[in-house]
């Protein structure tokens, strides 16, 4: 009996890989919703509102690929999944996409048989600790118990900080960024690492976040981004150019009070007018209406207006652009050309 | 179908397999492993199948690969650099600990429950109900965030530090924080095997005395003093023994060292809140089953050892309890699953148990989901029957023996 009991759980995860394989577009659009894979709650990134609307720097990309594919921002059904959850949704096709701060490493894209499709925010892993403990250094740390979410490369790279410094510390595995948050107000923890991004999301929701400092030291490099599986390359290449196409109208000025004005007629630029579908037929190569890219900037604006609108320094998050800036104002950011 | 198979000898006609009760049975059963088969053919074809679709092989490579994390509890030596089979068999330690703290305690909780629920006394009667309804009927993994956020609520160990402190170690040994509690650990110096092997003597000295006890009063009816007697026999040897050897056993006080208390024994947060969690919420089915173990012993039973002459407590252990254990040991067995099973909970307070090490962190970071399922019911199944395994020969040993 136990063999049956065995043998049952094997196929039944089978089943559910075996929904990967179709192509997603046909499948979104045969559904009239997006699947997107966001967290399950971090300000300023994958967050309900007041309203239960869900809103936030990679939920804005979400909208923007449901806006190009589907025509309406507001077709996405979104999935939380947890540091543990994730890989397993996308891979099952219970999502179409993943946007869930996601660091691009080697072993997701080839061994978990993903396709990053870009990066949306350059970030790297800090601490944060409470001010009164007076540490101004990662260095400090020895001995310090850290709250760290488990299934991330965070996990990883602080193993690897702590024993290249060669000091000790001890490790308190939490599911979410929630959880995390009350371990560590609570003092169960001394400090909590997680991404740069994500310390000042967390801190900004806190009641007193002037008592909290994140140290100077970022420890790793994690470059965020969506992704989808592997093999479906004209899905891959639809959430790939819809960042794009967010990125190169910041580039180019297109936001999202001239863009119905711009896409109305042609204009002298002629990127932008093929671009917006004013020239050419860059939409029939990707497999969408020729105005996709209106369609997605319209939905949230361009990457400026996003980031500015969720995470930016006018927000309770409080990040500045930094390494997020397009490549002409000394940042990261550089869009491959709309040709 | 099945005619092919069946012998054809005297007087057997293929109509038998469906009207003959000694051979309907068989035809039964014969088509039921068929259906069998072929659905777990098609399962495992399914699974095959949708693997090689997918472009994922099947294979446990990852087991031999650097696990790359830390794990905050380890009773084996592990580093970040170690296996992940390694971090499997921490985790599976970790499992085992706390299932075995839990059992242990969650037994002892049980029987006083049990029993108590049955005391003459109106108030420990209803005490004792209150506890077992209460925590019976919450489910564990509210028990578990409960617990562990209690033991939250306790100073932090910066609180210890400064002239002043707000807090202080309980006798100077123990100091009890939000990250755990940290006793003294001892040292065992030279000559502490001599003071080891005393006790251990000790403690076959105290069960040969009581054999002699026992024979004494069944050949000449004397009744021994057995409890001073057996107190003795167990610490004034090793007592001696300790001073005599120049007290090579010391003890490694916590004390404040950065951040946290170094030194000593560190009994993590999670764990206290796990095994407390298990110990209360199992104690308290145990209870049920103590209660109706001894229900089973017919009152004329109590009856006839109080005419004997006993005592009540001694009614209890001499002639209730162990004809009740015929009635408690299966759903006992049952209850020590649970405990186990229940363990798996462990990451919600952050224990690193196996399903937190390789049902979790190894199968994320390796992203083999059914290798690391498929292993991790292979692990809990070893488990589980060798725990059923043990106590049905516990049980056979106090069953009714049949002669």
């Amino acid at each position: 009996m136990t063999k049956t009991i065995l043998l049952g759980a094997v196929a039944a995860g089978g089943l559910i890989a075996g929904a990967a394989a179709a192509a997603t577009l046909d499948d979104v659009k045969e559904r009239g919703t997006l699947n997107c894979g966001v967290a399950t709650g971090l300000a300023g990134f994958a967050a309900p509102n007041a309203s239960g609307e869900w809103e936030g720097f990679d939920v804005s990309l979400c909208r923007a690929v449901a806006a190009a594919v589907l025509g309406d921002p507001s077709a996405v059904e979104f999935v939380p999944t947890t540091g543990k959850t994730r890989f397993t949704a996308l891979a099952s096709g219970e999502i179409d996409m993943l946007a869930r701060n996601t660091t691009w490493t080697f072993s997701r894209d080839n061994d978990l048989n993903f396709e990053f499709t870009g990066i949306n925010y350059y970030d790297g892993q800090g601490f944060m600790v409470p001010t009164e403990l007076g540490v101004t250094s990662a260095l400090d740390l020895d001995g310090a118990t850290v709250c760290v979410q488990t299934g991330t490369t965070t996990e990883l790279n602080l193993a690897d900080f702590f024993r290249k410094n060669n000091i000790s510390y001890e490790p308190v595995p939490i599911e979410t960024n929630a959880e995390a948050q009350q371990q560590y107000l609570a003092g169960a923890c001394d400090t909590y690492t997680t991404d740069a991004s994500g310390l000042a999301a967390t801190r900004a929701t806190f009641e007193n976040p002037g008592d909290h400092v994140i140290l100077p030291e970022i420890i790793s490099k994690e470059p965020l981004g969506p992704l989808v599986r592997h093999g479906d390359n004209e899905w891959g290449d639809i959430v790939r150019w819809t960042l794009n196409a967010l990125i190169a109208a910041e580039e180019m000025g297109v936001n999202s009070t001239n863009v119905a004005d711009m896409a109305s007629a042609a204009g002298d630029s002629p990127e932008i007018n093929r671009m917006l579908g004013t020239e050419g037929n860059l939409g029939d190569m990707i497999g969408l209406p020729n105005d996709w890219a209106v369609k997605a900037i319209q939905a949230n604006g361009n990457y400026g207006e996003i980031f500015e609108k969720t995470i930016g320094e006018n927000t309770p998050i409080g990040l500045s652009r930094g390494l997020n800036a397009q490549w002409t104002d000394g940042g990261l950011l550089y869009a491959p050309p709309f040709r | 179908m099945a005619s092919v198979t069946d012998p054809h000898d005297g007087g057997f006609r293929l109509s038998m397999l469906l009207n003959d009760r000694r051979y309907r049975g068989l035809t039964f059963q014969f088509f039921a492993l068929i259906l069998i088969i072929v659905a777990m053919a098609f399962l495992g074809i399914n699974l095959v199948r949708n693997l090689a679709a997918a472009g994922l092989n099947f294979s446990y490579e990852f087991l031999g690969d650097p696990a790359n994390y830390d794990i905050n509890q380890t009773m084996i030596d592990y580093t970040s650099r170690s296996t992940h089979l390694r971090a499997a068999l921490v985790g599976l330690l970790n499992t085992l600990l706390v299932s075995v703290m839990a059992c242990v305690t969650a037994t002892i909780l049980g029987v006083i429950a049990g029993v108590l629920r049955l005391s003459k006394n109106w108030l420990v009667r209803k005490l004792m109900s209150a506890y077992v309804e209460a925590f019976r009927n919450v489910p564990v993994l509210i028990w578990i965030l409960m617990i562990g956020t209690v033991v939250q609520q306790l100073p932090s160990p910066s609180a210890f530090r400064g002239d002043d402190p707000d807090s202080s170690m309980w006798l100077g040994l123990i100091a009890a924080t939000n990250r755990g509690i940290y006793i003294p650990a001892p040292i065992w110096g030279p000559g502490s095997l001599i003071v080891i092997a005393v006790f251990l003597a000790s403690i076959v000295g105290v069960v040969l005395y009581r054999r002699y006890a026992v024979a004494k009063l069944y050949s000449d009816g004397t009744l021994l003093p057995t409890f001073w007697p057996s107190l003795g026999i167990l610490f004034v040897p090793t007592i001696l023994a300790y001073f005599l050897m120049g007290q090579p056993v010391s003890l490694d006080v916590p004390e404040l060292q950065g951040f946290n208390f170094g030194g000593g024994l560190q009994i993590g947060r999670p764990l206290i809140a796990l095994w407390l969690a298990l110990s209360v919420y199992t104690g308290a089915f145990i209870a049920e089953n103590v209660r109706a173990g001894i229900l089973s012993v017919s009152h004329g039973q109590t009856e006839a050892a109080a005419s004997l002459g006993l005592r009540s407590n001694r009614i209890m252990s001499l002639v209730v309890l162990p004809q009740a254990l015929r009635v408690i040991v299966p759903p006992l067995i049952s209850q020590y699953l649970n405990i186990t099973k229940n363990s798996s909970l462990a990451i919600a307070v952050g224990y690193a148990d196996i399903t937190a090490t390789l049902g979790g962190i190894t199968l994320n970071q390796t992203g083999r989901a059914i290798e690391t399922i498929l292993l991790l019911m292979l692990f809990y199944l070893v488990i589980s029957l060798s725990i059923s395994g043990v106590m049905n020969v516990y049980n056979a040993s106090v069953s009714l023996k049949e002669r």
